[in-house]
């Protein structure tokens, strides 16, 4: 178990085995967080060191009221939604062919049907967690941002708003129809029948 | 109130934020409309897979972090240091 308070210490002394144990200690899970937001590997690596860089600058600024890995997951976060922001804007693809289809009178062009009983203990399947993030992966960026900031990050709505710079209404909206969309795009793979 | 409408303000009855007039015509839509119900029931897990993914604190992670990056972190560190 790492001690947090010593590693703390250390990294403040300018240690350089403090530095190497911190990012071999909380690099994988550092580097996860990053690769859910970032579509590609080696920009999830740019973000992992992006954000090691800036934590180490700002580690007279840690006052210790958080966890350390508390801390540094925020950083990546930050380093990411920063990533996706300077990244040449391709224009985004649109959520509605993604969105549930209804008829004139408001029925379901696809009628729903149950999931299977337990899709949520699947999770413990990698396989399940491969579907969940590849279909996440599906969704449009500002739409899958949001999701990942609200339902994955456990972020509340205001503050998602202020990290993305869009109203809280909006940032509302996204979340809605991005979970609309990953519900269509799990629904093949999660029906009872499948 | 139709299966659309159902779908467009199910996040809002969820989190209990419909005036109740509304919530009255969701609970009676719901009633009589059983694919509506499977599918509030498949939006409502949606949600808990994504939360579901970050909630494993014990979950294994796979040691992945390329060496090469490693050495890059560590020697942008000892060049800012020194």
């Amino acid at each position: 178990m790492l001690d947090e308070t010593m590693l703390l210490t250390d990294l403040r002394a300018g240690k350089d085995a403090a530095f190497e144990e911190l990012v071999r200690s909380y690099g994988p899970r550092l580097l996860s967080v990053a690769r859910r937001f970032m579509k590609n590997d080696e920009d999830a690596q740019d973000v992992l060191q992006d954000s090691f860089i800036s934590a180490f600058r700002s580690l007279g600024r840690f006052e210790g009221q958080s966890k350390l890995s508390t801390w540094l997951h925020r950083i990546v976060v930050n380093a990411s939604l920063m990533k996706i922001r300077s990244q040449k804007r391709r224009p985004e693809t649109s959520i509605e062919e993604l969105l549930p289809q209804f008829l004139e009178d408001g029925h379901h062009v696809d009628m729903p049907s149950p999931w299977k009983s337990n899709p949520h203990e699947e999770l413990e399947s990698s396989e399940t967690r491969t579907l969940v993030q590849e279909s996440i992966g599906k969704l449009p960026e500002s739409y899958r941002t949001v999701l990942l900031l609200r339902d994955i990050e456990g972020l509340d709505t205001e503050e998602t708003a202020k990290m993305l710079g869009i109203s809280s209404n909006a940032a509302k909206i996204r979340l809605h129809r991005a979970r609309l969309a990953l519900r269509e795009v799990l629904d093949p793979h999660m029906r009872g029948d499948a | 109130m139709t299966c659309q409408d159902l779908a467009d303000f199910l996040m809002d009855y969820i989190e209990g934020a419909l005036p109740q007039t509304q919530r009255d015509e969701f609970d009676s839509h719901l009633g009589a409309c059983p694919p509506c119900i499977e599918y509030m029931k498949s939006y409502e897990e949606t949600i808990r897979m994504g939360k579901t993914l970050c909630d494993q604190p014990d979950a294994p992670i796979p040691d992945d972090v390329p060496e090469k990056l490693i050495r890059a972190i560590l020697s942008a560190r000892a060049k800012s240091a020194s």
